[in-house]
């Protein structure tokens, strides 16, 4: 079989058959799951040995999603880089918005091969929830998402376009209201209605198989990646960067990437207002192994191993957890880990907008920062390539309010002068949701 | 010291020699403080309980349904540490003499070392854990540990449980194995189904089971009514959110919760003696 498109990883490579890279990953599940855990294991193992599957899926990818996405180079941005080359992975250019739809369109078929016709799942920033929601669409399947509180405040224009699509979104209350706890209702609710439902996980983490299917349907944008820069460049680059909340978005772009040993794997992790004011995200580099929604991994915890609250001005990478793939690559010393605060990710979202005209996600942003960071390491010889995972549109109002881009109501601003209106009528800075 | 799985096991026979079901109540620790779930797991007991699991709230308590979500957050919100739920196991012990169990998930007990735990939970005098989201395939470490120190390892099965995984869960627990009576998280039902049923009888179909390893079932139950019909077919009724929403229903009087508390468990006692 070959497909463009599907290029599951080859057999025999990680995770061993009981789902561990190492000492992470695993299944840590309730009794009642396991049975529905264990049939989306054998249901992709079908699939991937059938043609169908592949010829079906490359459809979708070509027709449907329009991939291979394009590969952009930024020398105007990479200006502010020391001068390294820097070129953009355009998943932010798929159907929906980012690379999402990657993953989805591939469960969305085992859904159908599982003879399931209700979805549910989680998301964050809306952008999973938003592509979960247009595959439910395209197959006629009954879809559910959840969403914590505060993310279906910070990220409205996505719960409106689940809205349009069909789905129904369930703002979750519980916890800190974001992601891990929309995670933690789609696992209560997968419970109560396993029988007829698949639970679309949009992540590499939780339960074995999760972290390698999902990783499977996101590797695409590695290879494609790899072949167009060495098209382009002339050779592999120097390091491929891409952030990390779960980590799909940059374990699609590492893995073809991992044999190449010159290549460096950098994911940028939420820095909030830095690590060193506890308001952060950045697990790897402040997290100890444990077990958060199914998996051995980097977790955020205590010393009693409840999770602490993570915080971001991200919603998709606002998560006490990480897949277990990237603890492993962390512990060795395949892959580094960094720390982009919002800032540095606000005004490296800015800086692409304006030197280049492609305005990011807020998530892919922290990646951009960390590009910007790294390529003034490397020098002018450099050559990086950055996974820009989403498009920024559903960012818009927190960006607009973060600079002050809003015109002030027209009687604050009858006295004030222009610059000056637009930047405080409305506060320049929305400062953390919680 | 070594853990109470002999106690524990000697009163479900005790129970099954009167011909009745044995009576199981849960409560988080901490809840509503941890001086305040001391008193109230006693209570549970004194009202009538034979057997009495201590919950160690989590953070992210993903079995569970509002009711104990509810009163996890409150004793989280408390301050409420691993310490601490082993101290209620240790006081609720010492006062009643009946076995007192921990029911858990895992991330707490990896976090605050297995050995660790197994060994402090013994020395408090504990019966053993029920790890629900610790599946058989992941749960060597902690069988290791909980053998050693004399705790049982109580497994949980569900509807969905196909039967040879039930005769591999069942042959690697001990004390007795939770059968969940409905694919779904705790919380109270206005009726126990026939799915209960069936899964005991699939249960008891096992070795472990014929061997003697009792069968007690838990979620939805919350009454007196309930808990007859249970009875009939099951060696023990457990109930959580009930004695929960007793304590959430008198939020601010203690001492009248711990008497709704006491008063629930007698009409259940009743009802397993029905």
């Amino acid at each position: 079989m070959s497909s463009d498109f599907f290029i599951p990883d080859p057999e025999g490579h990680l995770p061993s058959t009981e789902g561990y890279f190492g000492a992470f990953g695993g299944k840590f599940i309730p009794e009642a799951l396991v049975a529905a855990v264990d049939e989306v294991a054998e249901e992709y193992e079908k699939a991937k040995a059938d043609p169908e599957f592949a010829r079906e899926l490359d459809d979708l990818m070509v027709n449907y999603t329009g991939r291979p996405s394009a590969l952009t180079e930024v020398p105007r941005f990479a200006e502010h880089a020391g001068g390294a080359r820097i070129f953009l992975k355009r998943e932010d250019l798929n159907h929906t918005g980012s690379h999402k739809i990657n993953n989805v369109l591939g469960q969305a078929l085992l859904t159908k091969r599982m003879g399931k016709t209700r979805v549910i799942a989680e998301t964050g920033a809306g952008q999973h929830g938003v592509a979960t929601a247009t595959a439910c669409a395209l197959f006629g399947l009954e879809c559910t998402i959840y969403m914590g509180e505060i993310d279906t405040q910070r990220q409205a224009l996505n719960v409106a376009r689940m809205r349009m699509l069909g789905a129904e979104v369930i703002a979750v209350k519980s916890g800190s209201r974001t992601l891990k706890d929309a995670i933690n209702e789609a696992f209560r609710d997968w419970v109560a209605n396993v029988d007829r439902t698949h639970y679309l996980f949009g992540t590499v983490a939780g339960p074995h198989p999760f972290p390698a299917l999902v990783r499977d349907f996101h590797r695409v944008i590695g290879v494609e990646a790899r072949r167009q820069i060495i098209e382009r460049a002339g050779r592999l680059p120097d390091a491929a960067v891409a952030c990390v909340g779960g980590g799909s978005n940059a374990i699609g772009l590492f893995h073809a990437f991992l044999p190449d040993e010159s290549v460096r794997l950098i994911g940028c992790e939420p820095g909030g207002h830095g690590v060193e004011s506890g308001e952060h995200a950045a697990t790897l580099t402040e997290g100890t192994p444990g077990i958060l929604h199914g998996s051995r991994s980097y977790v955020l915890q205590d010393e009693d191993g409840q999770i602490t609250e993570p915080y971001s001005i991200s919603a998709g990478l606002d998560y006490p957890g990480i897949g277990p793939e990237h603890s492993y690559l962390k512990d060795a010393g395949r892959a580094e880990y960094r720390a982009v605060t919002d800032d540095a990710a606000m005004q490296a979202l800015r800086l692409l907008s304006e030197t280049e005209g492609i305005i990011p996600a807020i998530e892919s942003a922290h990646a951009l920062a960390g590009a910007l960071e790294l390529g003034r390491e490397l020098g002018k010889d450099g050559l990086i390539v950055v996974n820009l995972s989403g498009r920024g549109d559903k960012d818009m109002d927190t960006a607009a309010r973060y600079f002050g881009l809003y015109d002030a109501p027209a009687d604050d601003a009858v006295e004030a002068d222009d610059t000056d209106a637009t930047d405080t009528a409305l506060g320049a800075h929305q400062e953390g949701t919680k | 010291m070594a853990g109470n799985l002999e106690l524990l096991s000697s009163v479900l026979a005790g129970a099954k020699a009167e011909g009745r079901a044995a009576l199981v109540g849960y409560l988080p620790a901490g809840f509503p403080t941890v001086d305040g779930g001391i008193r109230a797991v006693t209570a549970m007991i004194e009202g009538g309980c034979d057997v009495v699991e201590v919950g160690l709230p989590h953070s992210d308590p993903v079995l569970d349904g509002p009711v104990i979500q509810t009163a996890d957050d409150i004793a989280l919100r408390g301050g409420v540490k691993i310490v601490d739920v082993i101290r209620t196991v240790r006081e609720a012990h010492a006062a009643t003499g009946a076995p007192v169990l921990c029911m858990t998930y895992w991330n707490p007990v990896d976090a605050y070392g297995v050995e660790r735990f197994a060994a402090d939970l013994a020395a408090a005098g504990g019966a053993g854990c029920i790890l629900p989201d610790l599946p058989v395939e992941e749960s060597e470490v902690w069988r290791k540990a909980a053998e050693q120190h004399g705790l049982a390892t109580v497994f949980v099965v569900a509807p969905s449980s196909k039967d040879a995984r039930l005769a591999k869960i069942t042959a690697a627990g001990s004390g007795f194995v939770y059968a969940a009576s409905l694919m779904g998280v705790t919380g109270t039902r206005e009726s126990v189904g026939r799915e209960a049923q069936d899964l005991v009888e699939r249960t008891r179909a096992t070795p472990a089971a014929r061997r003697g390893l009792p069968v007690c079932v838990g979620l939805g139950v919350s009454n007196a009514e309930q808990a007859a019909e249970v009875a009939q077919f099951a060696d023990g009724v457990i109930v959580g959110s009930a004695f929960v929403k007793q304590l959430l229903a008198h939020e601010g009087d203690l001492e009248a919760g711990l008497a709704g508390v006491r008063e629930l468990a007698g009409d259940l006692a009743k009802g397993v003696r029905a």
